[in-house]
């Protein structure tokens, strides 16, 4: 089939090579001799850990990043890309993981934004509305052009994105991690998009480190690590452990908690608890949730459905409106989030960088940071310095992290680097329970691997363990039970062993399994 | 005596003159809303409005053309805009710190400008009032609307324009959006740093004319530091008029009545200490941004500088 491109005058894509691109950035190469091509109207992924070069492949080719070698052809042709406005008139679009969006704006404001106006300098939205519409109606898109993008859901928004770049005339479309913020649902009518697309000739790049999405989705998979190409397939002629181990370069063994753990009693007790959001609307309803010892309960949800919240509501950062939290039957409503840390309660936040540790500090300095006006890392207002570096020393091999000295800044180590320091000051001190956000968020296999090993030694020491993430494969690895969160509410909490994909997906959206979807 | 203040002629006089007075705040509070709705924060208005003021004064001075005195200040006023911009959009300096920097090279400026050029305090024939016929002649209204000077309508045409360019137009379109998401604008081939340089060289330009409204205009005459602090007070206006055009024409006639009040309970010898009738616009200031802090968020990328990676 012929391509709907918007823009008659470019012409339709048939394929593209990008050979042996190199992209250097300052003592870093982050893409050496990669060769990626695409022929209109298949998937081709593109799948490798976090900083494996995924993204910055895709940005040399939009134009973003300046190609430092290699060369790109287009339809046959050698093409320099400078920059997007480059890219976008050879038919090329991207959508960005994150959104390219203006949140202020209406749908039609950000379609229209960049383009020349057939009213001249005046802006023509009520022409690039009806042809939104036009396009929407292609795809069974379901958008009102003159919404603002911030009343959008994720999953619109992403639709605005796909819109914009058709708006272009793209004809050869780039999805950075487009899943990554997506229910279930929607990743499933997200595919259905791209194989509509690919049948009418559209050629699509799909980045991500999710195995099994790619498999579903891609005719072709291309796998990356440290930067360099480790090989092409198709997709029916590989499996996933073969692509797992090209990712890694090991072999990997998927974590699961299939033990059954003998469960302590209630250790977190939460009570009808309420609290207002970030923006002073209805943050959480009535919550009433019970974590036992040694039991690893998931929060699973879309994020922004008072994720947030609830994790500061247990660990005091945030007032509570009604309601009671207990631990271990002591009431700990009302306390400041100090007095929660010495009553045993340990915090993986998530934005690691800006609330679990600082920055500028060295590791030995935010390893003690919770503790460190306590016996025996001060005496009498005073550090113990040797014993501080003592004790960072011993974590810095318990832990594995790797790090030149303990000396190096935090903002120095790698993510995955991070996130140990960070596990290794919450653990270290043998909590009573865990509240961890988003822990193995922005973390490669390896990092995660190590994150869910260290979660499940605590929960065998009987510790209560609090899991939110916004992946489900993590939390269907590791929980024991999973609770669902929507809009502020509890879904529904379900058994791992009898919950599947579909049932929670459902409940992320709100909607009880079962319950018939009234339009 | 307070009941001085009630008669129509006094009431007239002070809408009249708090209408003259808002010329040079609106001026200043619209340029330096175009700026800062593209993301970038000028404080240097104050100074920009000086250097104005005392390029118009010379000009007037020498050449007797109000036109060219015009013209001298958007010279002026564009010079120091891109200034502005080289700093804080090509060097990406932070835009508050640089701002004052401007502020001070302004007044500094102005001042041994004047010493060195003038010297004694002289004044000038400005911008006279300009009846408009008809309209000039409506009982009250006319009075206190229709006979003003060219600067004071021009500046209150400007504020429709502004919306206008901002809600209707394409570059219209680009400021807002690269005031909130620059690195969205650039994904879609917007020039980020061109629009800003645009709108800053704009807001220089407008404070410039802001400065010139008061010695060519206004007062007709130079003296060191004239604006005092008219310019910290147009950006205040941009955070109370929610960086919209309209709000900043409340905001700006607002404070501009209550200058006007103060001006005739002295002129009126009012027995209120004329300290504490001066201190009035400014604790209204304070109180009305106070109040209003909460209803409104400026542009999410305002002092933030862009650069593309790689």
């Amino acid at each position: 089939m012929e391509i709907r491109a918007d823009q008659t005058n470019k012409t339709p894509f048939t394929s593209l090579q990008m050979r042996n691109v190199c992209k250097r950035f300052p003592g870093v190469l982050a893409n050496c001799e990669v060769d990626f091509d695409v022929v209109s109207g298949e998937v081709h992924a593109l799948l490798g850990e976090n900083g494996a070069g995924k993204s910055t492949l895709m940005k040399v080719l939009y134009g973003m990043y300046k190609l430092d070698d290699g060369e790109i052809i287009l339809n046959g042709q050698p093409v320099t890309i400078q920059n997007p406005t480059v890219a976008i008139n050879h038919g090329i679009g991207m959508i960005h993981q994150h959104f390219m969006l203006v949140p202020t704006l209406t749908v039609a404001e950000n379609v229209a934004l960049g383009l020349p106006s057939s009213k001249g300098p005046l802006t023509d939205l009520d022409v690039v509305s009806e042809r939104i519409v036009q396009l929407a109606s292609t795809y069974n898109l379901k958008i009102d052009p003159s919404a603002l993008i911030w009343q959008l859901s994720v999953g619109q928004q992403q639709r605005v994105e796909i819109i914009k770049a058709l708006y272009r005339g793209a004809s050869l479309l780039l999805l950075d991690e487009p899943t990554a913020v997506l229910t279930p649902q929607e990743v499933d009518e997200l595919f259905l998009i791209m194989r509509q697309m690919t049948s009418d000739g559209y050629g699509l790049g799909f980045i991500s480190h999710k195995l099994h999405e790619v498999v579903e989705i891609s005719d072709r998979i291309t796998v990356l690590r440290n930067g360099r190409k480790i090989g092409t397939q198709l997709t029916s002629a590989v499996t996933k452990q073969t692509l797992a181990n090209w990712m890694v370069g090991r072999e990997i063994t998927f974590i699961t908690s299939n033990d059954k753990m003998d469960q302590g009693e209630v250790r977190i007790d939460m009570q009808a608890v309420s609290c207002p959001s970030q923006r002073g609307t209805e943050g959480l309803r009535h919550i009433d949730l019970q974590i036992h010892s040694g039991e690893i309960v998931g929060l699973a949800g879309v994020s922004g459905n008072g994720q947030l919240e609830l994790a500061e509501v247990v660990t005091g950062l945030r007032p509570i409106k009604e309601g009671r939290v207990l631990l271990d039957g002591e009431d700990i409503t009302g306390l400041i989030p100090g007095q929660v840390t010495e009553k045993g309660l340990s915090y993986v936040p998530e934005e690691r960088m800006k609330d679990g540790m600082i920055r500028d500090f060295n590791i030995s300095e935010n390893l003690i940071l919770r503790e460190h006006h306590k016996w025996p890392f001060s005496k009498k207002g005073f550090l113990r310095i040797p014993y501080i570096n003592e004790h960072t020393d011993k974590l810095v091999e318990q832990f594995r992290i790797k790090t030149p000295s303990r000396m190096t800044l935090a903002k120095n180590l790698s993510g995955g680097n991070i996130q140990k320091v960070l596990l290794a000051r919450e653990l270290s001190r043998s909590p009573r329970a865990i509240v961890a956000a988003q822990p193995t968020r922005g973390l490669d296999i390896g990092a995660s691997e190590y994150v869910h090993e260290q979660l499940l030694e605590q929960r065998k020491l009987g510790t209560a363990i609090l899991l939110i993430s916004e992946d489900l494969d993590e939390i269907m690895a590791l929980a024991d039970r999973i609770a669902v969160i929507y809009e502020g509410q509890i879904m529904d909490v379900l058994p791992r062993l009898t919950a599947t994909k579909e049932d929670l997906g459902l409940l992320m959206a709100g909607v009880h399994p079962g319950e018939t979807i009234q339009n | 005596m307070i009941k001085d203040l009630f008669t129509a002629t006094v009431i007239i006089g002070i809408i009249s003159s708090g209408i003259r007075l808002a010329t040079p705040y609106l001026y200043a509070a619209i340029g330096e809303m175009f700026g800062q709705r593209s993301g970038v924060l000028n404080l240097g208005v104050e100074g920009q409005m000086l250097l104005g003021a005392f390029v118009a004064y010379f000009v007037v001075l020498r050449t007797e053309s109000l036109l060219l005195a015009i013209l001298a200040a958007i010279g002026v006023g564009a010079l120091m805009g891109l200034a502005m911009g080289f700093v804080t959009i090509q060097l990406q300096a932070t835009q508050g710190i640089a701002g004052i920097g401007f502020y001070l090279f302004g007044m500094g400026m102005s001042n041994l400008l004047f010493q060195k050029l003038i010297g004694v305090v002289e004044n000038i024939d400005g911008f006279s009032a300009i009846k408009i016929p008809l309209l000039g002649d409506i009982p009250v209204i006319g009075e206190i609307f229709f006979r003003q000077n060219l600067l004071v309508y021009l500046a209150f045409l400007l504020v429709p324009l502004a919306w206008f360019v901002l809600n209707k137009t394409t570059l219209g379109l680009k400021i807002r959006a690269v005031g909130e998401n620059p690195e969205a604008a650039d994904s879609l081939g917007v020039n980020v740093a061109l629009v800003r340089y645009f709108t800053v060289t704009l807001g220089g330009i407008l404070s410039s004319i802001a400065g010139a409204s008061l010695s060519v205009a206004l007062l007709n005459v130079f003296q060191q530091n004239m604006t005092a602090g008219q310019g910290f007070i147009a950006v205040a206006l941009v955070y109370f008029g929610s960086w919209r055009p309209f709000g900043i024409l409340a905001g700006a006639l607002l404070f501009s009545m209550v200058n006007a009040l103060q001006l005739w309970i002295q002129v009126l010898g009012i027995p209120i200490p004329s300290e504490l009738a001066v201190m009035l616009p400014y604790i209204l200031t304070i109180l009305v941004l106070t109040l209003s802090l909460t209803k409104g968020k400026g542009p999410s990328a305002l002092t933030k500088a862009f650069e593309r990676e790689g």
